[in-house]
């Protein structure tokens, strides 16, 4: 038996003009964890796909064990090599149940008492997964929140009946699961490749590609530019190999100087789950971090005080994170994608002013950064991170002066989000408020203040000068332990 | 109703109960054997063509010529079937086969559903009408002899409907090809992903489709016992009223078999209904259209409370 789980030689692919894959060699040996880390369009994404049998390749060959695939290459033809992918946007089907999403990726599974093992299949991988986890297979996947769907996918990812398990992919798996969900599975990925499976991981949190990984693989523009170790590298040279900017990354512990404790107050809400006691307020030019385990009651009050049910003295915009249902709209361009919430301000005798509309829409690729040449094109046309940034013009160039943001960074690469620190800072200086659910512990170190939550209830508030990691982690269990 | 996903399950048998309760109270002489199956008869088409619809809502896609066809499978049936019984037979193939062809080209081509079964009903239409183009030919006597077949205690359609219902639901919801076929409605390209053919799966319910509306022809013909190429014209809209009613979704794979055979025999049951009532047939369609409504309304509301909790 080969010790390559996979193998790339020279694979090349090409969207139009764009080269999203330069020639990139890959290999993955059995049991081994390969960290795989660089920008957004830095082409991981497009690797993933080709493997998986979504793409074919426009050149160079991929060897599967040792071995070239005897069929032509296509998903099903992965599915049998016992390849399996955790992709970015979720790939379940929401009017399913949880057996029966188990049903969709295992063919095998069918005839007489098939539900059966459905749900004892994915049952026992939930269990081995995520101890403690809550969810019964019947549930239908519609009804469940994010985080638990995620945890579902990835579950079925290590499923295994008739075809044995080679290769699991996971993109961005963290990315919607609280600490300690994410804890679980980092520890789980370390557990299986101990057995021989080989695991893909991606993730924009270097902490967790550091600490869990083998060895790391850095893509950038379609080519992987460097492979070690993962003890060979640390935090800085990762960023210098994927070409950030270290010395912003460095700055981002001091935050400017800014106690507003004189400022108007914008906000007071309290959740309204809660009967009394500690409420929430947000000062002009603050940033106010809401902390705590996904699902905590976080976003649920971001949304009470964008429907006004709270003290909210100035307009209010809200910046989704969960950019396909609720961020862009597909069918629309950059442009109109930015201007929407705007668009009172653009009417001239009853219509649009569409040349002042444009105006705004170039004003603000310049100001954040989008990467595109035209911003008439489909918004889709951008990646996730420019998705994102489209979503933050959109708030910030209408005339709300608190921002809501629901976890917004979720999949974001890192340079994007950089850029986005510095603004929501500099929008900050210039007197805007913004109240900022997070899954991200590194992202409440640019807070003023941050409420952690739990069961619905702010468990405990925290200034800037107290911050620390340790005291959010004890207010996000303070009861669950109990 | 403190659970609202189980009072959306419960609305179509609640839809049906209250028009059942109405009807009987307009006339009371419904409230037997034979009344039930004078009223109920005309639902047992009604709910073949609707269990055909949702096949194919189930795939995302609407068929709107399946009113059409039921009436090209009813003129088919009372003219060639009648004279030469394999010729007929082969037809009728013919025509499920068809409907599977459509399924492909849809898909392969990306075309929007509405718009190629639109046309394709004034093509069933155009065959009837040049087979028959004035009513007439002859019901198969063995069509006339199963539809109006007289079963003990409990009416025939009320066993028909029961039996179509239970049918469907265990194929759909509860087998694993059942699962693929509303996952290709859920996430056609997570189903593409795990490797599963989106083109077969299509194929297949359309054909499946394709073969209600054919049972529904037959049966539509067994009670009428002479064909016209017109007779089926509304069933086009009775049998996406029924989906819906029925607590099925139009894009999403959301279907519920047995709700739909309840939406149907809602459906024909509020046409009796409203003739009791001696409302003028004109605006019976407008009549439903408002009961649909409500319908509708009572669901959004459930929904919205589904979600608020």
């Amino acid at each position: 038996m080969s010790t390559e789980a996979i193998r790339l030689d020279g694979v090349e692919k090409s969207f139009g003009a764009v080269r999203a894959l330069a020639g990139v060699d890959l290999v993955v040996a059995v049991g081994e964890c390969l960290g795989l880390v660089g920008h957004n369009g830095a082409g991981k994404s497009t690797l993933m796909h080709v493997l998986a049998g979504a793409l074919l390749p426009d050149a160079g060959t991929l060897t599967v064990g040792g071995a070239e695939p005897k069929a032509q290459w296509s998903a099903a033809a992965s599915q049998a090599a016992g390849i399996r992918c955790v992709f970015q946007e979720l790939s379940l089907c929401p009017n399913l149940s949880v057996a029966e999403n188990a049903r969709i990726t295992h063919a095998s599974l069918r005839g007489f008492g098939w539900k059966g093992r459905a749900r004892a299949l994915i049952c026992a991988k939930l269990d081995e997964i995520f101890p403690g986890h809550r969810i019964a297979p019947d549930d239908e996947i519609a009804q469940l929140p994010i985080g638990q769907r995620q945890m579902v996918e990835i579950a079925r990812a290590f499923t295994v009946t008739t075809a044995p398990l080679r290769l699991v992919i996971l993109d961005e798996p963290t990315s919607s699961l609280d600490a300690v969900a994410a804890g679980q599975l980092l520890s789980y990925i370390r557990k299986e490749t101990t057995r021989g499976t080989a695991v893909i991981l991606i993730s924009h949190i270097l902490g967790e590609i550091l600490a869990t990984s083998d060895r790391i693989v850095v893509m950038k523009d379609g080519k992987q530019v460097a492979a070690r170790p993962a003890p060979a590298f640390d935090r800085s040279s990762l960023m210098a190999a994927m070409g950030s900017d270290l010395k912003e990354v460095e700055a981002r512990g001091d935050r400017w100087q800014s106690p507003k404790a004189d400022a108007a107050v914008v906000v007071r809400a309290s959740p309204q789950r809660e009967g009394g006691g500690s409420e929430l307020v947000v000062r002009e030019g603050e940033i106010v971090g809401l902390a705590g385990l996904a699902g905590h009651g976080q976003t649920r009050l971001l949304l009470q005080i964008f429907a006004g049910h709270a003290d909210v003295d100035r307009p209010v915009a809200f910046v989704a994170g969960d950019r396909q249902s609720e961020g862009v709209f597909n069918l629309w361009s950059i442009a109109e994608n930015i201007t929407v919430a705007s668009l009172r301000a653009l009417i001239r005798r009853g219509l649009i002013n569409v040349a002042a509309e444009a105006k705004l829409a170039r004003a603000w690729r310049e100001r954040i950064g989008i990467r595109t040449s035209d911003m008439g094109r489909n918004i889709l046309t951008l990646s996730g991170g420019n998705q994102q940034k489209v979503l933050f013009a959109r708030a910030l160039a209408s005339d709300a002066r608190i921002i809501l943001m629901d976890d917004p960074m979720r999949g974001v690469d890192i340079g994007t989000k950089l850029e986005v620190y510095a603004m929501i800072r500099a929008e900050a200086a210039s007197g805007r408020s913004f109240l900022w659910y997070t899954t991200e512990l590194d992202e409440l170190t640019h807070c003023d203040k941050v409420y952690v939550f739990w069961n619905g209830k702010i468990s405990d508030s925290i200034e800037a000068a107290d911050f620390s990691e340790q005291r959010v982690l004890r207010a996000s269990f303070a009861e669950s332990g109990a | 109703m403190t659970n609202p996903r189980l009072l959306r399950a419960a609305l179509p048998f609640l839809t049906l109960a209250i028009v059942l309760t109405a009807t009987f109270y307009v006339q009371p002489r419904t409230m037997s054997y034979f009344g039930l199956n004078l009223m109920l008869q005309y639902a047992v088409p009604i709910a073949l063509a609707t269990i055909a619809q949702m096949f194919i809502i189930t795939v995302n896609d609407l068929d709107l010529s399946i009113g059409p066809f039921v009436g090209l499978v009813g003129v088919v049936a009372a003219t060639v079937l009648n004279s030469s019984p394999v010729l007929g037979a082969a037809a009728l193939m013919v025509c499920v086969l068809a409907y599977g062809v459509v399924g492909a080209l849809i898909h392969v081509r990306n075309l929007p559903s509405i718009v190629v079964t639109l046309g394709l009903s004034f093509v069933w239409l155009g065959i009837s009408v040049t087979m028959l183009p004035s009513p007439g030919g002859k019901a198969p006597a063995v069509l006339k002899a199963i539809m109006t077949v007289q079963t003990p205690y409990v009416p025939f359609p009320i066993l028909a409907a029961v039996a179509i219902g239970l049918v469907v639901h265990l194929a759909l919801m509860t087998t694993s090809f059942g699962v693929v076929a509303r996952g290709a409605g859920g996430n056609p390209k997570a189903l593409a992903r795990a490797g599963w053919s989106m083109l077969g799966t299509k194929v297949v319910m359309y054909m499946l489709a394709g073969l209600f509306g054919l049972l529904a022809g037959l049966a539509l013909l067994g009670l009428t016992t002479s064909a016209d190429a017109h007779v089926a014209d509304r069933y086009t809209l009775y049998s996406i009223a029924g989906v819906i009613l029925g607590g099925g979704e139009f894009i999403g794979g959301r279907i519920n078999p047995i709700g739909a055979v309840v939406g149907a025999l809602t459906l024909a049951l509020a046409g009796a209904f409203l003739i009791f009532l001696r409302i003028s047939p004109d605006w019976q369609i407008g009549a439903q259209g408002a009961v649909l409504i409500i319908v509708l309304a009572l669901r959004a509301l459930a929904s919205t409370r589904e979600k608020s909790l």
